[in-house]
């Protein structure tokens, strides 16, 4: 299977540049989305005043989310929910299995889920001998290939239409064709006859409304409405940050969502879920679980400077608009979320030991930051993970080599002398491959500005 | 007029006007690229401004902190702003919007620091990119340049989403004599230089890198124009290294050009 380790980032990215194809469809799938997104926030006058009303919505959620997430327990248990908390993602997963395991179970349906990836639920159902069917086009594709996603909302955007021919040739059988429509309907003949035979189906989300108990999922592709209303369990599973305090405060987050996302102005389907049936001959599932994981966004939470990563609402633009992203893909990463925001939360999530190359993993154009419709300063979390990283993670040479440079800027002479030791070296050694492999060296000037001053 | 009897962003025009600018060079200029320097001397001397530069300046302390050194870069940056803090010119100037983004940045350095933050506010809030200088605060937007050819302006990182610099340079480019002005497509997009990490992962700042040389490839200009050395540096020294007959060009470098 084709897991990356985020300790192999260089190498992982330097693979992904040699591979064409790979590049192509990142190419044109991170210009389409970025243009898509561009034109959709052109289309609202007030995009600016939204994002800051989505932020400071998400502000007071994190500063009072313990308030929050009481509220959101008692309205969703009154109306028939039943709240599961975990602590991390083991418990989260022997939660689902157990829940799957008191069913009899055999066959469960996934709609898309970053959180459920994040914890690697599918090992673990699969492991207590569940059959899990992935029914995101997307997601099911990268089943099949069995792969990671390699995108928050686009999980097999890495793959070409070719590719995705000869997976469904190779695995379904089907003669190959380029044809999209054939493939979709490929896919979906055969993801119906699950989702009728499943017994229990789970779903991520993207919005819990405290004041109703309500959750809310949204998707293009009716996957999501099947998973959560067939099935006879549905169990659904959020991060603690999801929740909002109105059911009004959707509104914003509606329209940011689809149109950072995808330049949607809507997404085809909304489900609010609210409780179970109320009565025999009502739709929806018998039972619904709501799985409320923490996996290391408590202490997210306390940090005040990255606090703001845990106000995300997943919804990509940070990678579509990243030169590193648009250029590796999202396999490169190693982690389950990749990109700007990836690199900024799964040090958070994982701890740095792991992850250290990651919040290097970006030039600082801050073009991720100028698209998050929630406004975090992704280069300044950056940032500070670097702070975090560098004096204990850096090599040696390198820590060196800045206590270095801070002697040589704190003293004119040294300054001085530094650069005519500079003239000399750059003239007969080639100091700095990384650089020269693919770019031609300026040469150090023969007089500096201070002396060409001195002149004057 | 003396410079002390007016505060800056007052004032309509500079032409004929005295005010006092305090050149900060950057040290990658004072290194690698001194005719950059040279030639914001020469723009700030010629719309009325008197120019001064301390010789006592090293580096803005960007390097340290972008790599998440903050105990190397605050001794840099305390000495900055002591060097600075001595200067009676009505504002700092520097031909980079990366480096006046980093003193901008300077609050967040010294954050919580009684001592040190306001010393670091006052001095982020007199340092000017050279662009923004001329045409926020002395409102001059013809510098009285002549260039002839066609050209073309690649946004930079840290002044574009730092400093809010987008018309300023354009507004100025537009006023140089004989230059035939074209928008770069994705003219905002990074060049992959981005400091250290050019050099950490090399093979995807040059992958990067090679996206815009393409568009200023189909730009069919002579010359490509920022407002950065460094981001120069990337790209010229790409362009060198595939023959280009492109040239790259510093913004003040055009502006003194006559």
């Amino acid at each position: 299977m084709n897991h990356l380790s985020s300790e192999t980032f260089g190498e992982n990215a330097k693979a992904a540049l040699a591979d064409s194809h790979l590049r192509g469809a990142l190419k044109n799938a991170t210009s389409l989305f970025g243009e898509r997104r561009k034109a959709a926030a052109a289309s609202l006058p007030n995009w600016e005043d939204l994002r800051s009303e989505a932020r400071a919505i998400k502000d007071d959620v994190l500063s009072h989310l313990d308030r929050y997430l009481e509220e959101f327990v008692g309205n969703a248990e009154s109306r028939g929910a039943k709240i599961h908390w975990a602590r991390d993602a083991a418990e989260a997963n022997s939660i689902i299995c157990d829940l799957a395991a008191e069913s009899n179970a055999r066959i469960v349906v996934k709609s898309k889920s970053m959180t459920t990836e994040e914890t690697h639920l599918n090992a673990a159902l699969e492991a207590a001998g569940m059959q899990v069917v992935e029914t995101d086009l997307g997601e099911y594709i990268i089943q099949l290939a069995d792969e990671p996603p390699s995108h928050i909302i686009a999980p097999a955007i890495h793959k070409t239409r070719g590719q995705i021919a000869e997976l469904f040739n190779a695995e379904l059988g089907m003669p190959l064709t380029d044809d999209v429509a054939r493939l979709t309907s490929t896919a979906r003949a055969t993801l119906r006859d699950r989702f009728a035979a499943a017994d229990v189906g789970i779903s991520g989300v993207n919005f819990a409304i405290a004041e109703t108990g309500t959750i809310v999922i949204v998707e293009n592709e009716g996957n999501i409405r099947l998973t959560t209303s067939l099935p006879r369990i549905h169990i659904a599973v959020m991060g603690i940050e999801k929740v909002l305090p109105r059911f009004a405060d959707l509104d914003v987050f509606l329209k940011l969502l689809p149109r950072s996302g995808t330049g949607q102005r809507l997404t085809t389907y909304q489900s609010y879920i609210t409780g179970t049936k109320r009565q025999a001959g009502d739709e929806g599932p018998e039972e619904l679980h709501i799985v409320l994981l923490d996996n290391g966004r408590s202490r997210m939470l306390a940090h005040p400077v990255t606090r703001q990563s845990l106000a995300c609402i997943r919804c990509g633009a940070c990678l579509n608009a990243c030169p590193v992203y648009q250029q590796v893909g999202g396999h490169a990463y190693g982690s389950v979320y990749p990109g700007p925001i990836g690199a900024v939360i799964t040090p958070q999530l994982m701890g740095i030991e792991k992850s250290a190359q990651l919040p290097y993993a970006s030039s600082l154009c801050g073009a991720c930051r100028e698209v998050c419709p929630v406004k975090i300063d992704i280069p300044r979390l950056l940032l500070h993970l670097r702070a975090e990283i560098a004096p204990r993670k850096g090599k040696l040479s390198e820590r060196l080599a800045f206590k270095m440079w801070a002697q040589v800027m704190m003293r004119p002479s040294l300054y001085k002398m530094g650069a005519v030791v500079g003239r000399i070296v750059q003239r007969f050694v080639p100091v700095a491959k990384a650089w020269t492999n693919g770019r031609d060296l300026r040469p150090i000037e023969s007089k500096s500005f201070h002396e060409l001053w001195s002149d004057e | 007029m003396s410079g002390e009897n007016y505060k800056i962003g007052n004032r309509q025009s500079a032409i004929g006007n005295f005010m006092k600018v305090s050149l900060f060079v950057t040290c990658l200029v004072d290194q690698l690229w001194t005719s950059v320097g040279v030639s914001s001397v020469e723009v700030l001397r010629r719309v009325g401004c008197e120019v001064e530069f301390d010789k006592r300046q090293t580096c803005c302390a960007q390097p340290a902190f972008n790599t998440g050194y903050l105990d190397e870069a605050r001794p840099v940056a305390r000495r900055f702003i002591e060097i600075f803090e001595e200067s009676k010119a009505d504002a700092i100037v520097s031909p980079s919007g990366s480096c006046t983004a980093m003193v901008h940045h300077y609050p967040q350095l010294f954050a919580g620091d009684p001592e040190w933050l306001p010393r670091a506010q006052a001095i982020a809030a007199k340092t000017y990119e050279l662009s923004s200088f001329l045409v926020r605060v002395l409102k001059v937007e013809d510098v009285g340049a002549s260039w002839q050819g066609r050209l073309t302006w690649h946004d930079a990182c840290h002044g574009l989403r730092d400093l809010n610099l987008k018309t300023e340079p354009r507004t100025l480019i537009r006023n140089v004599r004989g230059a035939e002005f074209v928008e770069l497509e994705h003219a905002d997009a990074c060049c992959g230089f981005g400091g250290t990490f050019s050099v950490k992962y090399p093979e995807i700042s040059v992958a990067i890198l090679d996206q815009k040389i393409d568009a200023i490839e189909r730009a069919g200009v002579q010359a490509v124009v920022s407002g950065d050395a460094s981001c120069l540096m990337q790209i010229g020294g790409r362009l060198s290294r595939k023959r280009s007959k492109v040239k790259v060009m510093h913004l003040a470098e055009l502006l003194s050009h006559r």
